[in-house]
């Protein structure tokens, strides 16, 4: 904490400050949802073991269920049955929500260059990190993992994603029950309140700050 | 005496029999459809004991010979548990009236193997309960294996299939009450993102279900039609991925019986060792996450330190850790690696003592206990009536190990124990495998000795236009290169026929039915997934159990996707 604090004195010190702050929090906290299919699964299971243990960057707390992760792992190879169901899974998630393509089939079907693999995840959803490899050695799924933390670090907590964005396979995706201009208007309002209560905390810190300076 | 069932087919049906052969010693008989039934009856039934009748089915696939006018063709394995004979038969129909009756009243395990084909080729099997779609989306258009879909086209498929697609309704029962029908599945921690099960329930009972599959289909027989006998091999890499060397190995062995390629004997100490490690490798992956699924958690950090040891040998023999594709048509690109034995050895070590801590923690365990003991059960009767082999079917009793009964590489001349559990219940097993742990290590230090005996002999069978030259030959003379060269690009020319070979894979028998028309490429490469069947009794064991108990049965199975679905 303190050399988030450090860094940012100069410049417009308080509203960068929870920023970063907000950032940190999230970078460090990560709990990952792994949607394996595949033999990257497998190397999942290792990154997750003791030789490698994800847990020293945070996010060992790995869960089943959607709602409760922020970051969707994609291991393996995901065909025409699974593609549906990913999207799915990816729409139930709750935002701030990221992605990583473990592997070269997520991330572009790999040598499965036929009639029921999908040739790429991010036909569907958005994807933030690629990780190549058939599968990837571990090491490669940790550093995947920092890639996304510097990312998550820089960008800020008032991303906008676009509920809706993506299409499946070439149709753009009907799967999401609520319809686009619901999504947008509650995405505007949630920015609006953020905003809001961004810029009060903000003012609140901000004499905080100068009493302790 | 081989050939015997053969002779007696053709004394007793001359007018189905057209064709028969024993090419690579696999005794085969092509026949009509409308003989397919009276002669299957026969060999299920009235064949003399001293034959053997034929009570298990092992696999059921197609073909398709676009050049003939019976193009497609249905291929049947079936096997003798008394005498352990083999027979193939081959049953051509045209594309026009593509019929068959079912083999569903005859073996349980038709039932899937029927789908399949009917998903692939498009063949009707009349008389069969539930003939849809198992491994291609439900709205897929076509059939995908036959030689005319080409291998790049994708349809437009949206949306899972519905719950009423699967046939399971709720019904009305005698105090008024009506069940309930659920979807579990495919992305739920327990069916392990593989699985969907439309499961009907009666409070908390599993009262029946059927099972959907396919959902990593991802098309490894329609691409190995399209590379080089020896580009296939990562594809067969990624079958049972968890045991990636005996995958491989199998393949290549496939290739080499169909070629009739002898391999040196360092490369079968080899192979056995590498094949053990892969063994040993894949009962952890499933001991592991299975005990997750009860809670106990601990279990797999602890079979994961056996993986890495097993990790480590294949990491340093090939580079990969995962699917290593460690194989060559022929035998190994390369000998061992200074300090291999040592690292083989300390696999030994690494078991021993996790292992053991597995072993104090449950098998006295009165919660483990509880949920395992007598949960799932199933009969040897059941085992063979579905075509199961493997660890699951040893579990019942049925003492059935292709290592012991029909021995490959020099398992005939190590010594080990076929580890056969009683109650083919879950606890049998889990258990089964925890010892069949135990005498994989056995194997790995008789191989080892073997693997001494041979120090300085090559690791490559040298047989020019089918193995490669080696490598450091390919770059220094000329002959080498120009062999190479050919290899890669127009394929090894293996001459045409057809061979079936099976290999004790962590699962069961793990075969490919290849089929070569004298070109560079499979004209047809299939693979017995030991999963299958195992899978196809899903229903049937868990039906009437608690659905918790349901969830601990799928996790002694040990489906893995890639080989289940290819």
């Amino acid at each position: 904490m303190d050399t988030l604090w450090s860094q940012n004195k100069e410049t417009n010190f308080l509203a960068t400050s929870l920023e970063q702050l907000v950032s940190w929090g999230r970078k460090y906290s990560m709990w990952p949802y792994p949607f394996g299919t595949a033999c990257c699964a497998i190397e999942f299971m290792a990154v997750t073991a003791g030789d490698y243990d994800l847990a020293r960057f945070g996010a060992e707390l790995v869960r089943f269920s959607p709602r409760q992760a922020d970051v969707l792992l994609v291991l393996g190879t995901i065909t025409c049955k699974q593609a549906p169901i990913l999207k799915r899974i990816y729409d139930q998630m709750p935002e701030p929500k990221w992605v990583i393509a473990v592997g070269v089939c997520a991330s572009s079907g790999g040598f499965y260059q036929n009639y029921h693999t999908l040739q790429g995840i991010d036909g569907i959803i958005p994807v933030d990190v690629y990780v190549p490899g058939c599968p990837p050695r571990p090491e490669a799924i940790l550093n995947a993992v920092i890639e996304l933390q510097n990312k998550v670090q820089k960008e800020g907590f008032r991303r906008d994603r676009g509920e809706a964005g993506g299409t499946l396979l070439g149709i753009p995706a009907a799967e999401s029950k609520v319809s686009l201009p619901v999504v947008v208007a509650k995405q505007e309002a949630e920015r609006k309140r953020r905003e809001r209560e961004g810029t009060s905390a903000a003012k609140g810190s901000s004499e905080d700050s100068e009493v302790s300076a | 005496m081989s050939r015997a069932v053969l002779e007696e087919l053709q004394r007793q049906f001359p007018q189905y029999i057209r064709e028969t052969h024993s090419h690579r010693g696999d005794d085969t008989a092509i026949i009509d459809a409308e003989g397919l039934i009276p002669i299957v009856t026969f060999l299920q039934e009235k064949i003399s004991p001293r034959l053997g009748r034929m009570d298990k089915l092992v696999d059921i696939c197609g073909n398709d010979y676009p050049e003939r006018p019976e193009r497609l063709e249905a291929i049947y394995h079936l096997m003798s548990t008394d005498t352990w004979k083999r027979l193939r038969l081959r049953v051509p129909v045209s594309a026009a009236e593509p019929k068959i009756p079912s083999l569903v009243g005859h073996y349980k395990t038709a039932n899937w193997y029927e789908r399949e084909t009917y998903d692939m080729f498009g063949i009707q099997f009349e008389g069969h309960p539930f003939l849809k779609r198992i491994l291609t989306h439900w709205k897929f258009e076509g059939h995908p294996l036959r030689k005319d879909y080409p291998k790049e086209k994708r349809q437009h498929l949206d949306e899972s299939a519905p719950i009423e697609w699967f046939g399971v309704k709720s019904h009305t029962k005698d105090d008024g009450t009506e069940t309930l029908v659920v979807n579990i599945g495919p992305s739920h921690p327990v069916t392990h993102g593989i699985m969907r099960l439309v499961a009907e329930l009666d409070g908390e009972m599993l009262v029946d279900g059927q099972v959907e599959i396919g959902y990593l289909h991802r098309c490894m027989e329609k691409e190995a039609e399209a590379h080089t006998w020896g580009l296939v091999m990562p594809y067969a890499d990624r079958l049972n991925y968890v045991s990636a060397p005996i995958n491989t190995q199998t393949y290549a062995m496939a290739v080499e019986k169909l070629a009739g390629i002898e391999v040196p004997e360092r490369t079968k100490w080899l192979r056995m060792i590498m094949a053990e490690i892969g063994r040993i490798m894949d009962h952890c992956t499933l001991l592991g996450p299975a005990l997750v699924d009860m809670g106990a958690l601990t279990n797999f950090w602890y079979f994961f330190k056996i993986r890495e040891a097993g990790y480590r040998v294949l990491d340093r023999f090939v580079g990969s850790r995962l699917t290593s594709t460690c194989d060559r048509i022929g035998g190994y690109a390369l000998d061992i690696y200074e300090g291999f034995e040592d690292d083989v050895r300390n696999i030994r070590g690494v078991v021993e003592k996790y292992l053991g801590d597995v072993e104090r923690l449950i098998t006295k365990n009165r919660v483990f206990l509880d949920r395992t003991v007598n949960v799932g059960r199933m009969t040897a009767e059941q085992a063979i009536a579905f075509g199961l082999s493997g660890p699951i079917a040893r579990a019942t009793g049925y003492s059935y190990d292709v290592r012991k009964q029909y021995p490959y590489n020099f398992y005939d001349q190590v010594d080990f124990d076929v580890v056969v559990g009683s109650a083919g219940d879950t606890f049998d097993r889990l258990m089964v495998r925890v010892y069949e742990m135990k005498q994989c290590l056995r194997i790995l230090e008789q191989g080892l000795k073997g693997l001494a005996k041979t120090n300085g002999q090559p690791v490559m069978a040298d047989v020019q236009d089918m193995t490669l030259p080696p490598l450091e030959d390919t770059y220094s003379k000329m002959e080498s290169m120009i062999r190479h060269f050919n290899i890669i690009y127009r394929g090894e020319r293996i001459p045409a026929g057809e061979a079936y070979l099976y290999t004790e894979g962590a699962n069961g028998e793990l075969g490919f039915y290849l089929v070569s028309d004298g070109g560079g490429k499979p004209h047809r490469c299939h693979v017995h997934p030991p999963c299958f069947s195992v899978m196809q009794t899903y229903t049937d064991i868990a039906k009437g159990s608690l659905l918790a108990d349901a969830v601990i049965v799928f996790s002694s199975y040990n489906i893995i996707a890639g080989e289940l679905e290819r």
